[in-house]
């Protein structure tokens, strides 16, 4: 028995049969089964675009598997170490570095290369990039996701900005004002101390790449970073954006219909919640506009998130599969995504169509995405995201100066990159790419 | 114990005794032993998704795991949440089972053998079902709990997403999931009490609280010390009630021991890690039975 198998049947032995999901392949003749894993909302909704498919494609059938996002990640590497992987499925784009490391999936640049369906140079070119692992392609954006700010219109043009801020220093003179006319309890920003998109997509902004030597050691104290952090961290500290974590928060919606907040920086979905939850006599004095850039001069960058299609290197029916991802990428189905979900296109094509034109408040989003980098491509990223936040925490809450916080940050990241350096050294895995060194321009 | 001594002298001697028990002694090394060992050499590895594509890229790391995890402020917090949890649940839970047997037990209950069903009924539905209903009733807007506090004038609790309300929510379900299965144990042990010392205690002039006191008390000593412990060893590996119902949040305020170990283990796959958070727990129990069973000797002398 391999080491693999060894951890399989300990596995097995002390959670008591972890399921794996994703049985065996088909039973007919005929007929091949593509076994295909979607998460949470997206995995209920895709099943309503499978019958398309399976009419196109006599020989094939889809079989659907929704699992919940909190869940999916361990059942993805479960059904790694039991080899029962499906043949495609959904993954979160941030997940992509891990999955390469596992050696999981299949590279699809010469699919891609062959295709008629996907093609590269209609995709926003920071949300591909997240797929791309040292120069090879693993996934296709399915769906994007980035962060813009969410402001009330009504009260910014109070304070005389009748367009939003584009630059940091107008986007703190307008919170300025802001707190000039507002109750102590009440503030310009609600940025949630726990939530490290915010200052990471501010550091980016400014070039940081966040990890060097090829994602050895954290760079969070150059000057990139510190520039950043300072900055946000001043916005708690001249009291611009209350000092709570984003449990702390009751019901963002009504602070924002109250007024009791006037920006937030946050994902597409709130579109959605944002026109369910607000009064009806709201809805004309909310606006999504691109984030704030360092200088009129530099862009705005924002962080390229969202959801892949990728096929496991252990499936059988890798043409199958890909057949499924290229029907899923066509733009007619990427807008029926959306229609269904509210999750926005990966591709241009689709943004192109009235129904997404129309919508006035995704076309910050349209403009953002263009303007997107990926975090640094490593596994470990996630664990390196909960350190950012936890040193913002110990910055805002516990009042360290900003320098010793970020020593302390770098301290921990070079402490979860220890074994990854150590694989470098032996050559076991590859560097990781600085961010932003494949996609758009890199400022300054 | 002589007798004991010359027992086990005789089935050394007697190889057929080993024939009768190998069975039970293979299933004891394949499925307890193994894993056991594997988990104790794992813990003393960094084993992580590396190691999962290539073995070659796990090293020996000796204690480190075991430094890592006392130095964590996370894996203290999650201690912090399980002794909380065994602390006032378990009692708790012993409370309510002894109450319902109790109730039960008496003489005047009618449809007795329903009641016992209905109570036992939480037990053993799925806890999946049962946490989905539960956070119906949580709810804090729309929630049976908050709307009965309204009537008394209490303002509305957010129970799963206040960080302070989080684990009591949880304690108060796995209370009412469990207590049905201490509750027969109980009821069983309380029937095993001569009804002889009722009455003579009865003739004697002892009312119903000092019989409770002086007879069903210590008669129940060695069910009290079973139920007890298997309590506290359940408690202490508290795991499927915060997974389904908040995933160890509002900030971590239930994130428990358990929990911990498989997020490291399985959701970030640092098998290492988790092993050792495994014996540490493992320690943890042991040295807690070892007390409890010390408590209940030092009470029956």
């Amino acid at each position: 028995m391999n080491a693999r198998g060894a951890i399989a049947v300990i596995a097995v032995a002390l959670v008591g049969g972890v399921t794996a999901g994703g049985c065996a392949g088909a039973s007919a003749d005929a007929v091949t089964t593509i076994n295909f894993w979607g998460l949470g909302r997206e995995g209920e909704v895709v099943a309503q675009l499978v019958p398309e498919f399976e009419r196109r494609n006599p020989g094939l059938r889809v079989r659907v598997q929704q699992i919940p996002w909190t869940a999916a990640h361990e059942k993805l590497l479960t059904a790694f170490v039991g080899d029962a992987t499906p043949d495609v499925a959904q993954l979160g784009n941030t997940w992509i570095p891990e999955f390469v490391a596992l050696d999981a999936l299949v590279p699809l640049d010469d699919r891609v290369a062959a295709s008629a369906v996907v093609d590269r140079a209609d995709y926003f070119a920071g949300i591909w990039d997240t797929n791309v692992i040292a120069d090879t392609t693993y996934g296709i954006p399915w769906y994007v996701d980035t962060r813009v700010l969410f402001y009330r219109s009504d009260l910014l043009d109070s304070v005389g900005y009748a367009t939003p801020p584009a630059t940091w220093a107008e986007w703190r003179d307008a919170m300025e004002r802001l707190r000039a006319r507002m109750s102590p309890r009440q503030y310009p920003a609600l940025l949630p101390i726990n939530e490290w998109p915010q200052p990471v997509a501010l550091a980016l902004q400014l070039g940081s790449p966040l990890l060097r030597d090829g994602g050895r050691y954290g760079a969070f104290s150059d000057s990139a970073f510190r520039t950043a952090f300072t900055f946000y961290v001043g916005l708690y500290r001249d009291r611009l954006a209350s000092s709570i974590s984003n449990t702390e928060i009751s019901n963002r919606y009504q602070e924002f219909a109250r007024g009791n907040v006037a920006m937030m920086i946050t994902g597409p979905w709130e579109i959605g919640e944002f026109r369910r939850r607000l009064p009806p006599e709201l809805q004309d004095s909310w606006m999504t506009a691109p984030l704030p850039a360092p200088d009129s001069l530099t862009p705005g960058v924002s962080l390229a998130g969202g959801a892949s299609l990728v096929i496991f290197r252990r499936s059988r029916h890798q043409d199958a599969a890909w057949r499924l991802v290229e029907y899923l990428s066509e733009p007619e189905q990427q807008l029926r995504f959306y229609e269904l979900t509210g999750d926005l296109p990966a591709r241009r094509a689709a943004w192109r169509d009235s129904v997404l034109a129309g919508n006035r408040y995704a076309r910050a989003f349209r403009t953002q995405l263009e303007n997107v980098r990926p975090t640094p491509k490593v596994p470990e990223w996630e664990q390196i995201a909960t350190a950012i936040a936890e040193q913002l925490e110990q910055a805002v809450r516990g009042g360290k100066p900003v320098p010793v916080v970020l020593a302390a940050l770098d301290r921990s990241v070079n402490a979860i990159l220890e074994k990854r350096r150590w694989l470098l050294d032996r050559g076991a895995i590859e560097p990781a790419a600085p961010v932003g060194a494949t996609a758009g321009t890199v400022p300054r | 114990m002589p007798s004991i001594a010359r027992g086990v002298a005789r089935s050394e001697r007697n190889p057929a005794a080993w024939l009768f028990l190998a069975p039970a002694l293979i299933l004891i090394a394949v499925f307890f032993l193994l894993p056991v060992i594997a988990a104790l050499m794992l813990s003393v590895t960094d084993f992580d998704i590396y190691a999962l594509r290539d073995p070659a890229n796990a090293r020996l790391v000796w204690l480190e795991n075991y430094a890592r995890l006392l130095r964590s402020p996370l894996f203290w917090q999650a201690l912090r949440n399980t002794l909380y949890f065994a602390v006032v649940g378990g009692p708790l839970s012993i409370a309510a089972s002894l109450g319902a047997a109790l109730l039960l037990n008496g003489r005047t209950v009618r449809l007795r053998g329903l009641f016992r069903t209905i109570y036992f009924t939480p037990f053993v539905t799925t806890l999946v079902a049962v946490a989905i209903v539960w956070r119906y009733l949580y709810h804090p807007r729309y929630g049976l709990l908050n709307y009965a506090l309204g009537w008394i004038g209490v303002a509305p609790i957010d129970w799963l997403g206040d960080p302070r309300w989080a684990m009591p929510a949880i304690i108060i379900m796995a209370v009412w999931k469990n207590f049905g299965y201490n509750m027969l144990i109980f009821i069983a042990g309380l029937q095993a009490i001569p009804t002889e010392l009722y009455e003579a205690a009865e003739m004697d002039g002892a009312g119903s609280l000092s019989r409770f006191r002086h007879v069903t008390w210590p008669m129940l000593g060695p069910t009290m010390l079973f139920a007890g412990v298997i309590t506290m060893i359940g408690y202490f590996q508290i795991f499927a009630e915060p997974y389904v119902m908040t995933q160890g949040g509002p900030l971590r305020a239930t994130t428990t021991v358990v929990l911990l170990m498989y997020e490291e283990g399985f959701r970030w796959w640092r098998m290492g890690y988790a092993a050792s958070i495994a014996f540490v727990l493992f320690v943890i129990i042991l040295l807690a039975t070892l007390v409890q069973f010390r408590l209940q000797r030092g009470e029956e002398r």
